[in-house]
């Protein structure tokens, strides 16, 4: 593959050496486009044209039959007036934006507060929490959710056994994941026990930005660590935070490898899906594939919506850049 | 001894005592992992649980190996995994220097898209790609599950590259024209090599998201004998979880160990050079 996508600067780089710049300037237009041929090619065959069919199919009527073949009629808005119309969308929904605030919540405080307290730690604490906090990004989401599974585990679970040990009444035999609330709760422990790391460690590296000499001309006027923190560190940092809260957003709203697992170790499916887990459960197990794409291009709705400001501070970063 | 030293004192220790917490919280699922991995199952499905393995046993490896099937699992997602990287790589490199070494019309726009793309859940996609794959013959194939990762982690991939490929002043090249060398021989003598770590660096990335991808081969990889290692921890996990905790466990750390080495390799060099830089001040 290699071999027949660099060509194009290798043959035409010798006529550089002998003529000046009047027959450059046609390669410099040219030689951009066959760089990114393999990378637009890829990204529209298999991101772009699933998108595209994505969206026609949400207007059309795309059940079992027409999976074995049978021809797909335009139905215009119908999917999009079944699922909105449907209780279970907006239950799940409701559900999908509730846990991602608990977690987007939980993920923030901590992480800054960790990364606070990298700052003031000791040179040998600061580097094993930081190992630590690495083996905790470094674990895949499925084996975590696995792991913490087993740790919630209703017979021989550790949370079990400590619970017992702990308020003396038993505990044994308690199932955290048949219950919503408690499901959701284990769920939102794992989501935040893996997107801590980055948090913390991307707001360290900020923290480290902040000039001491303002911290400590502020401290002998007399600020207090809180009023500091509020007054330059905040400021200093917003731009950091107003990116890693999107992305958090964004990545919890979507969340779906630990949904899923949690649901394969315990749970029940209709009372614990997102929205993630519920497109694949209502396209691929129930067959609707109309109503999946629906629910689909809702969800891309949402998220642009989200990430219009993302990537409206990127661009602005690259301009700065 | 003042108010104010026995008051720093007292931060200075709760400080510490908060890092411990930290510690404990980050690594214990992990070491809750390899522990149970290494007990017996006997030891496992016990009342009390046994906090290091008191009798150490290689053999839920072993079967996870040889009974459970993870062996035709770690085939298929190494080698998903690696034409991922590959391939990736190459069209993500081209696609960065073009990027960042050149100012043409509508790169703005391509950037753009990247970002964009970046933001799309791979779960509104997976029902017509995997129509798509069908229709191609394409399901539960290495390389079709190859293809849609190549594009799922081409927007990180380029968006990294491209910081790297920027960080290489384009002077150095030209200076070496002016010392004889073509635009391409400059370019592979000075930039390229300048480059390798941040190849290395993307190229671990772009690793772990495939080796890590869950929705695509569940949807496309459907076959028993087609899964990658995570849709097979999973189908393995619903299977025997009650049963067999311990050789779930195993699994899971032969599934995490190249993440987490990995992760060590790249990141470590970044808090590494977090914390010396901190320590200097």
């Amino acid at each position: 593959m290699t071999t027949t996508l660099t060509p194009p600067p290798v043959a035409l780089a010798p006529a550089a050496d002998a003529t000046p710049p009047a027959r450059r300037r046609p390669r410099r237009t040219f030689t951009p486009f066959a760089l990114l041929t393999p990378a637009v090619i890829m990204l529209a065959v298999f991101i772009g044209w699933p998108l595209v069919q994505t969206v026609v199919m949400s207007f059309q009527e795309y059940g079992r039959p027409q999976i074995f073949g049978a021809p797909a009629p335009f139905v215009g808005l119908d999917n999009y007036i079944a699922v909105l119309s449907d209780g279970e969308f907006w239950l799940v929904l409701a559900r999908s934006l509730g846990l991602c605030a608990v977690c987007v919540v939980a993920t923030m405080v901590l992480g800054i507060l960790i990364a606070l307290m990298l700052e003031r730690l000791g040179r040998v604490m600061r580097f094993a929490v930081s190992v630590a906090l690495l083996l905790a990004w470094a674990m895949p989401a499925l084996t975590a959710t696995i792991v913490w599974g087993w740790i919630f585990d209703t017979q021989y679970g550790l949370v079990n056994y400590a619970l017992t040990a702990l308020t003396g009444t038993d505990w044994s035999g308690h199932s955290w994941l048949i219950d919503p609330l408690s499901f959701f709760a284990v769920a939102a422990i794992v989501i935040t026990w893996g997107a801590i790391p980055f948090v913390a460690f991307t707001v360290y590296a900020g923290l480290t930005q902040v000039p001491g000499e303002v911290m400590e001309a502020a401290a002998l006027d007399g600020a207090g660590a809180w009023k500091r923190f509020r007054l330059i560190t905040v400021p200093y940092l917003r731009s950091i935070l107003f990116v890693l809260l999107i992305l958090q957003i964004i990545w919890d709203l979507r969340v779906f490898a630990q949904i899923y697992a949690l649901q394969t170790v315990g749970g029940v499916r209709a009372e614990t899906n997102t929205i993630g887990v519920y497109i694949y459960s209502v396209s691929m197990a129930s067959g609707d594939l109309g109503a999946g794409g629906a629910i689909s291009v809702i969800l891309v709705v949402i998220m642009l919506l989200i990430s219009g400001f993302y990537i409206r501070s990127m661009l602005r970063q690259e301009e700065t850049a | 001894m003042s108010a104010a030293v026995v008051r720093r004192r007292l931060g200075r220790v709760g400080l510490n005592l908060a890092a411990v917490v930290v510690i404990v919280c980050a690594v214990f699922p992990v070491y809750w992992m390899v522990n149970t991995s290494f007990q017996p199952g006997s030891a496992v499905s016990s009342p009390t649980p046994s906090f290091w393995p008191t009798v150490f046993t290689v053999d839920n490896y072993v079967t996870a190996w040889t009974t459970g099937g993870l062996l035709p699992a770690l085939g298929i997602s190494l080698a998903v995994t690696l034409t991922t990287v590959v391939a990736a790589l190459v069209f993500a490199f081209l696609a960065s220097l073009a990027v960042s070494r050149y100012r043409f019309r509508s790169r703005t726009s391509f950037i753009v898209a990247v970002l964009i793309i970046q933001m799309i859940p791979a779960e509104a996609l997976i029902i017509s790609t995997f129509r798509i794959l069908d229709g191609w013959q394409l399901l539960n194939s290495i390389l079709g599950l190859g293809f849609v990762y190549i594009a799922l982690v081409l927007p990180f991939t380029i968006w990294t590259l491209r910081g790297f490929v920027a960080g290489v002043p384009a002077d150095l090249e030209e200076a070496a024209m002016i010392d004889g060398c073509s635009r391409t021989g400059a370019f592979w003598r000075i930039t390229f090599p300048l480059l390798a770590p941040g190849l290395v660096a993307t190229g671990v990335f772009a690793f772990i998201q495939a080796w890590n991808e869950f929705i695509y081969a569940l949807v496309v990889m459907t076959r028993p004998e087609s899964q990658t290692l995570p849709i097979w921890l999973r189908s393995f996990v619903q299977a025997t979880k009650a049963t067999d905790w311990a050789v779930v466990m195993a699994a899971s750390t032969v599934m995490a160990i190249p993440v987490i080495v990995f992760f060590l390799l790249v990141r470590g060099r970044m808090t590494g050079g977090l914390v010396s830089g901190a320590v200097k001040g």
